[in-house]
């Protein structure tokens, strides 16, 4: 038996791409037939569309599911919406993060770098509902924030604030401004580890070369130490923009009644039945992450992560 | 002049040392108001501060059958999709990690995607397929989609160790008389170990509170993270709400330390290296 093994175990050994289908066929099988298969079956649904009048799936190639997601103005509205969101999020989560992301690469101590990676990894690998669900105390009416500006004697500017035409709303926990805080608490982490990443490969040199040739802190942040950490903020923002695009857990939990892509798809699947147009909707955010990835690349983003 | 310049550039700006302090609070914090909130009084709103505090959410919480019979079947899920998702990631990451061949870099890509795409998409497709196949929602479902997007953590974590080992050991076993089997046994295996293990670990959590793909392959099952969604679009039973994601936080946090102590050596070597 044992020899039996041996013998084959030097076969594969000496028939390096044999071992190498053996490995790769299993997980190639699982991807290739049940994820691919279902996600290529589902996504050519957009191809297809719903008769108006029985309320089913026709399956006829026809192009005029996607041309019903493009002239319809209250879909432009979801779309146009959802990618405002998710830029104005990457941006949110590259101005808090970054701060974190320089102090760590550049002034800790291995001890503390540890410290600070675990800070990072916790919330980034944690329950990502129960940390949506922390945001519903934070945010309701009778909840903390309200607290904590009553407090301070602040709560006209949170009225102010909410007065406000588009961020605004009835309450923290039913506006934009409430959502872009979730969003950017949720999706953070991703940020914050790609930019560490890239300044820890900026030398010291480099910037002290910068202060000896006369430059401020701030010129040395705006022309050698931004520029640097570029690529880090476009590998963030690849998973900041690409996660916001496609939930529909926030918007419903925290939002208002306005639909962003995910509830889109959602809801066009479920209770609508018209899976052509929900295949549709997905499509956007694929399409969208293409052309972000191929710019991002090109800003050397894939040599940050 | 030049001497007090050169040391208040070693050190970081007061603003600096405040955004980065801000940036972990706002990170941090939040989770410890849910804490808070489990001993809380009050069930009818979220009401800060909490006006008493009590302990019987928690006596109320461990004799609910219903959120028992929940957290079972997240459990069970969890570790299947874990030990499916540990055998699929590492065989993947064995076959690509130095292989050159026509098509790598689209098998690299097929196995992160489950992730890189939005989870409602996946979620979706798979339902959709399942409904076309004629496969009725049991546990097994809901394993399935969680062992498609589980396997890229294995398999990043497992790559990131085969990229840092040296093929010298296999090489040193080999002239040292042991066979392959051998081989596999004392050195390839001891030396993936902990690489397995921490990727299994972070699989674990992220399939024990994944609700995207799993609100559309659970069918009528409930898994704790679909009572918790329930429970958050609908709020009926806060207190027990605060108290689960409280058991929830507990729960993701022991395996994703663990994790990170498993591959605590590794993450300076990776950091400096690049």
């Amino acid at each position: 038996m044992t020899s039996a093994l041996e013998n084959f175990s030097n076969y594969l050994y000496r028939n390096k791409h044999i071992l190498l289908l053996l490995f790769l066929l299993p997980p190639l099988l699982w991807l290739g037939i049940i994820y691919l298969g279902s996600l290529i079956v589902f996504l050519f649904h957009s191809l297809f569309y719903l008769d108006g009048f029985t309320g089913k799936v026709v399956y006829k190639i026809s192009l005029s599911t996607i041309i019903e997601l493009f002239s319809s103005p209250a879909n432009i509205d979801i779309l146009i919406r959802t990618v405002m969101l998710a830029s104005v999020v990457s941006l949110g989560a590259a101005i808090i993060g970054f701060p974190i992301a320089y102090y760590m690469a550049k002034y800790t101590t291995p001890k503390i770098k540890v410290f600070f990676y675990l800070a990072i990894m916790l919330p980034l690998w944690s329950s990502y509902l129960v940390r949506v669900y922390s945001w519903k105390l934070i945010l309701a009416k009778e909840g903390i924030i309200s607290w904590f500006l009553a407090k301070l004697h602040l709560t006209w500017l949170l009225e102010a604030i909410l007065a406000l035409p588009v961020i605004g709303g009835p309450s923290l926990s039913i506006s934009y401004l409430g959502m872009f805080l979730v969003f950017t608490y949720i999706w953070l982490p991703f940020m914050i580890l790609p930019i560490q990443a890239s300044l820890e490969r900026v030398p010291n040199s480099l910037i002290n070369a910068s202060y000896d040739l006369g430059a401020t802190k701030r010129q040395t942040f705006y022309k050698v130490i931004l520029p640097l950490a570029l690529p880090g903020i476009a590998a963030g923002s690849i998973f900041t923009f690409s996660l916001t695009l496609g939930d529909y857990i926030i918007p419903y939990i925290i939002g208002t009644s306005k639909f962003f892509i995910g509830q889109a798809v959602y809801t066009h699947q479920g209770t609508a039945g018209n899976i052509p147009l929900a295949a549709a909707f997905s499509l956007v955010p694929i399409a969208v992450m293409a052309v972000y990835i191929y710019f991002a690349k090109k800003l050397g983003a894939f040599n940050a992560l | 002049m030049l001497f007090r310049k050169k040391k208040n550039l070693n050190e970081a700006s007061l603003g600096l040392k405040i955004g980065a302090i801000f940036g972990i609070l706002f990170l941090h914090v939040p989770l410890f108001f849910i804490i808070l909130y489990a001993f809380t009084t009050e069930d009818k709103s979220y009401q800060f501060p909490p006006p008493g505090y009590t302990l019987k959410w928690f006596s109320i919480v461990l004799g609910r059958e219903d959120i028992w019979n929940a957290v079972g079947l997240s459990l069970q899920v969890a570790l299947i999709s874990t030990l499916s998702a540990i055998v699929l990631g590492t065989l993947a990451a064995a076959a690509l990690f130095k292989a050159s061949f026509f098509g790598r870099d689209y098998i690299t890509l097929l196995i992160i995607l489950p992730i890189a795409l939005p989870g409602i998409i996946t979620g979706i497709s798979l339902r959709s397929a399942f409904g076309v196949a004629g496969i009725p929602f049991s546990t097994w479902t809901i394993i399935i989609g969680h062992a498609t997007f589980c396997m890229v953590v294995v398999y990043n974590n497992v790559v990131a160790r085969l990229r840092r080992s040296s093929p010298n050991l296999i090489q040193a076993s080999m002239d040292l008389g042991a066979n392959n089997i051998q081989t596999f046994f004392y050195v390839i295996l001891p030396n993936l170990g902990t690489a397995i293990l921490a990727g299994g670990m972070l699989a674990f959590a992220l399939s024990f509170d994944e609700v995207i793909v799993t609100t559309f392959t659970a069918g009528q099952q409930t898994t704790l993270p679909i009572w918790m969604l329930s429970e958050l679009i609908r709020p009926r039973q806060r207190p027990i709400t605060n108290v689960v994601a409280v058991f929830i936080i507990c729960i993701t946090f022991i395996p994703i330390l663990y994790a990170s102590y498993m591959t605590r050596n590794t993450t300076d070597t990776d950091g400096s290296s690049k």
